[in-house]
């Protein structure tokens, strides 16, 4: 998929170089998911667990844990790659021996590894300070929250050819992410939805990634069923990337 | 008819940009009409017109980056935009397309390793475009001119065989300009094919051979002096307007 190893690299670090300066940005994509933990937290302190069930701050921490990675790198992507085609250096990239996949895999790169440092942080709180406990590893969590990431850094790349302005890019959001999140089984059980509802999240990425984060909470160990839908989330990243790749055009009208 | 085969005849050396019945529409209207031309490798081609004649548009012809409706266009004996010329061609934009959060010497650094050069072509480059002192400095805090010359040093320092600049002088004072155009000069002089837009008829004494282009067309490709003899004109402004009103009584050049 990388087409020039050095030119990918090269992007990777101009693009972290990038995010660096902008320290404001560095820390909210850290800590922010963190405080969202907590406060879940004390939101949940006092409701009562009926006895043999597992309290509701878990089953919503785990959740939240695979979907906020989600929704911050889809919006800073969306916004970072709008700003690209805007301020013309993307035309101007376009011109030189750089490929687009080099292009797209360093941005897929620099904000994995920013989202890496996030879900870190944010399952580290959760699990050592908030005590949070899921049958499966940690690690698991940290693992399906980087995937997940990785998909809001795919969809975002899409979505930004899509808005010619900032504002545009903002506004995508609410369509993306929204419909996702009231759909993916947090608040209704996927299997209790109506059926063209259920149709509708069968074909939404976000489901696959809720559902193996509900595996890794209830199964020690992995599932076949939590690496089949990160293999499913894993395709909707490859597909979001190729029509990415298809909206870079270097000739233009 | 233009002009010319009068040129490339003076020149038997390899062309270095040969259009052919070149047509553009840009916005459902036409940009580009029948424009034939050749350019020789190693020299200065100043492409003059008013604002909105299609200066541009020709610009990226010439680059690869512009959709055509028809006719060629062959740089370095390769159609337009092809792969292997986009390491041998630099284009600098009107508008400064660089990073803005970055440093000079980042910005230049990230385009050297998309061509492929080192280091020490990143500290010649910025030196040559007369930043060496600003070199830490993010772009966004240099004025415009400054800003306009790391755009430039971003694309000098692929070492391009043909470089394409829209209007590099704006907003320099005359000392820069100056420099500027003497530094063209001695890229000219080592081989470098530059062609240099402008609408300030007074740098065109700098460029061994001008394009005049009106609405699309391109009315001559004579060098300077040239044009001063066929229109009796000392002042090239003059010159150029003598220039546009015999087409408009429909006379040939």
């Amino acid at each position: 998929m990388i087409v020039n190893p050095r030119i990918y690299a090269a992007s990777t670090t101009r693009i972290l170089r990038q995010l660096r300066t902008d320290r404001r940005t560095v820390a909210m994509i850290l800590f922010v998911p963190s405080l969202i933990m907590v406060l879940l937290y004390f939101l949940y302190q006092n409701v009562p667990t009926p006895a043999g069930q597992v309290p509701l701050f878990d089953r919503i921490a785990i959740t939240m844990l695979g979907i906020i990675p989600f929704i911050v790198m889809f919006l800073v992507t969306s916004i970072a790659m709008q700003r690209e085609r805007s301020s013309g250096t993307l035309e101007r990239l376009l011109t030189t021996p750089l490929s687009k996949l080099d292009l797209l895999a360093g941005y897929g790169t620099a904000f994995s590894i920013a989202a890496t440092a996030q879900a870190a942080l944010a399952c580290g709180v959760a699990f050592w300070f908030l005590s949070l406990t899921t049958q499966g590893s940690a690690l698991w969590v940290i693992l399906i929250a980087v995937v997940n990431a990785v998909l809001g850094v795919a969809l975002g790349l899409l979505c930004s050819a899509f808005a010619r302005t900032e504002f545009q890019a903002v506004q995508f959001m609410p369509v993306i992410v929204i419909p996702q999140l009231l759909l993916c089984g947090l608040l209704v059980p996927r299997n209790q939805l109506p059926q063209w509802l259920e149709w509708i999240s069968n074909v939404l990425p976000l489901s696959y990634a809720v559902e193996a984060l509900q595996q890794v909470a209830t199964h020690p160990g992995t599932t076949a069923l939590m690496w089949r839908d990160l293999g499913i989330v894993a395709l909707f990243v490859a597909v979001a990337l190729g029509l990415g790749a298809a909206t870079l055009r270097r000739r233009t009208p | 008819m233009t002009e010319a085969p009068e040129s490339s005849a003076a020149r038997p050396a390899p062309l270095a940009v040969e259009i052919h019945g070149l047509d553009v529409t840009r916005g459902g209207a036409p940009a580009l009409l029948d424009v034939t031309l050749s350019i020789a490798r190693g020299s200065i081609t100043g492409l003059l017109g008013p604002s909105g004649c299609g200066k541009t548009t020709l610009m990226r012809c010439v680059v690869g980056t512009q959709i055509v409706e028809s006719g060629t266009v062959t740089v370095l004996g390769r159609p337009a935009g092809s792969a292997p010329l986009r390491s041998r061609v630099g284009y600098v934009t009107q508008e400064p397309s660089v990073y803005l959060d970055i440093s000079i010497r980042d910005n230049v650094r990230y385009f050297a390793s998309l061509y492929g050069r080192g280091n020490d072509a990143v500290a010649e480059t910025i030196e040559a475009v007369g930043l060496s002192a600003h070199a830490h400095h993010a772009a966004g805090d240099l004025s415009g001119g400054q800003l306009s010359r790391v755009s430039l040093a971003c694309a000098l320092v692929g070492r391009p065989e043909v470089l394409v600049l829209d209007e590099p002088t704006v907003g320099l004072d005359p000392v820069l300009r100056a420099e500027l155009w003497e530094h063209f000069a001695s890229l000219a002089a080592s081989g470098t094919t530059l062609l240099v837009s402008s609408h300030v008829m007074d740098e065109a004494d700098h460029c061994e051979s001008l394009l005049l282009l009106r609405e699309g067309r391109l009315l001559a490709h004579v060098p300077p002096d040239e044009l001063r003899r066929r229109t009796g004109k000392s002042n090239l402004e003059e010159a150029f307007l003598v220039l546009i009103r015999d087409q408009q009584v429909g006379v040939q050049p």
